[in-house]
């Protein structure tokens, strides 16, 4: 039993930081303009698909990881002047619906492009250790690094960098990062493209650990949803720690019931924090409302 | 350098600004006085691009800047100290100012040399540099506020209501930096409740009421004739 509960341990954290660096992508958009972004899942797919061709033709994985980020990225640019800069300001719903009709044209778009049959990345990394009763293929681990990796840059580039700053202040306060000389519509679209690239480094990554289809960002897009609900609209490291919660409850969840069934546990998450915490499990209660 | 002409500004269906004209040269210190609610600062957000016009024409160098994206205004040498400071309250003191510096075509001498300036102006700010903005108290918030303008190195600066709920001590360090900032040659349009500092700290000034400009003359003879402030600020 102790066994079995850290070989979960083990699962729940690497299942954990590839949802992480899908859940940091969304909540960064949500937190600088307040769009919930319902095609990201969708931008984890195409992602995938991508990295998918790029490694059938040319063999080489890191190669494939890189194309897809920026693939994808440039598509996520070009994505959001055409559909959400025009809606910038206006009541979230329209974004939410414009989001929504984005996701399904992709999804559309994917089966048209790559067809209905599931696609494969092979393991970059070969061969397994021995966890306890288990033979663990070792690019399990590597997944889970890369996709910390990626999000420990992306923190560094937030803190340090010139634009992260601009993200940052944009983000607090849009309308005085304009008048201090921040081009505000510039950075939105900027970091429109970080999470693109986030979510389709993700999708590229969980690749080799199951099937590419047209069809599983829906999962992905709703999985992430309810971590960054858990963690706080808007909060980067509420969200890592959110996706790292929630996948080890599911893994040890599915200690006891089968793992389809273990997926539940991340809605009862959700639902209770929306209940009881509805600023997010991993933020500090907010305690005055600061005027703005 | 600056002209209002007859600007008009709503603010949903509310008619805010009801022809606003108005000058300002360069290197000049001018005041906007007028009671709460006539429209003051929204002359200063209808400049700097935060509130659209929806009539008149507002130029800046020769230039037609009426409604232009604020950070574009920003860019044409125009800072904005806004009445409630709008701090970036989760970024450090110098990550605040860095807003400012990081722009294109500022040496690594420049910026050292802006820096130096601001924090013997505000020595508080450089003991605070690695504290986040939302720990400052209100008076060093205001300094923040002043000093991330600078960091633009405008030609003008809209300061509002800079010593509003201030300390008189801060006060009087608000007023040396706009004088420090005249003699440096930065324009700057000042709205202030405080009548005082604003006639001995400006040349000319104008006085606003709901929403039109009644009443425009030196700050000298507002000083020697009381009866025109009595009239439009009542003190």
């Amino acid at each position: 039993m102790f066994e079995q509960i850290l070989v979960q341990t083990v699962n729940g954290l690497v299942n954990g930081m590839v949802l992480a660096l899908v859940a940091s992508g969304l909540t960064l958009i949500f937190g600088i303009m307040d769009v919930v972004n319902f095609a990201h899942g969708d931008l984890v797919m195409l992602g995938a698909f991508t990295g998918a061709v790029t490694v059938a033709q040319t063999g080489n994985f890191w190669l494939g990881l890189l194309v897809a980020s920026l693939v994808i990225a440039a598509f996520g640019a070009l994505l959001q002047i055409v559909t959400l800069r025009p809606l910038i300001g206006r009541d979230s719903l329209t974004t939410i619906i414009a989001t929504f009709g984005i996701s399904l044209v992709l999804q559309k778009y994917a089966l048209w492009q790559f067809g209905p049959t599931a696609q494969n990345i092979p393991q970059p990394i070969p061969g397994r250790f021995e966890l306890f009763y288990l033979q663990y293929p070792w690019y399990r681990l590597g997944a889970a690094v890369m996709a910390g990796a990626i999000i420990g840059a992306l923190y560094l580039f937030l803190k340090y960098g010139k634009y992260g700053i601009w993200i940052r202040a944009t983000t607090q306060d849009r309308i005085m990062a304009g008048a201090m000389g921040i081009p505000v519509p510039w950075v939105h679209t900027g970091v429109f493209a970080i999470g693109a690239a986030m979510a389709a480094a993700s999708g590229v990554l969980f690749a080799p650990l199951a099937a590419v289809t047209q069809t599983m960002g829906a999962e992905f897009t709703l999985r992430a949803f309810s971590v960054v609900v858990v963690g706080g609209m808007g909060n980067l490291g509420g969200s890592i720690l959110a996706a790292l919660f929630i996948s080890l409850l599911e893994a040890y969840a599915s200690l006891v019931v089968s793992p389809s069934q273990a997926v539940i546990v991340s809605f009862v998450v959700l639902i209770l924090t929306l209940l009881f915490r509805p600023t997010g499990l991993f933020v500090p209660t907010p305690i005055v409302p600061t005027a703005k | 350098m600056l002209t209002l002409a007859d600007v008009h500004t709503h603010y949903a269906k509310s008619h805010i600004l009801h022809g606003i004209s108005l000058e300002v040269e360069p290197g000049e210190v001018i005041g906007l006085l007028g009671r709460n609610g006539v429209g003051k600062s929204t002359t200063l957000k209808s400049i700097m691009g935060l509130v659209r016009p929806s009539q008149g024409r507002i130029t800046f160098e020769g230039r037609d800047i009426t409604g232009m994206a604020s950070h574009k205004v920003a860019h044409l040498g125009i800072a904005y100290v806004p009445e409630d400071r709008r701090i970036f309250r989760l970024l450090t003191v110098m990550e605040n100012l860095r807003t400012g510096l990081d722009r294109g075509g500022l040496t690594e001498a420049r910026r050292k040399d802006l820096l130096d300036k601001v924090y013997e102006s505000f020595p508080v700010l450089g003991e605070r540099k690695n504290q986040l903005g939302g720990t400052l108290s209100g008076g060093e918030q205001q300094m923040l506020a002043i000093a991330r303008a600078m960091m633009l190195e405008p030609k003008i600066i809209l300061l509002d209501e800079p010593t509003e709920g201030l300390m008189p001590r801060m006060v009087s360090q608000i007023r040396d930096i706009i004088e420090r900032l005249h003699r440096e040659g930065v324009a700057i349009l000042l709205v202030e409740q405080n009548v005082g500092l604003t006639l001995s700290a400006t040349s000319r000034c104008y006085i606003m009421e709901k929403g039109l400009m009644r009443h425009h003359a030196s700050s000298a003879a507002l000083r020697a004739d009381p009866s025109v402030i009595h009239q439009y600020l009542g003190v």
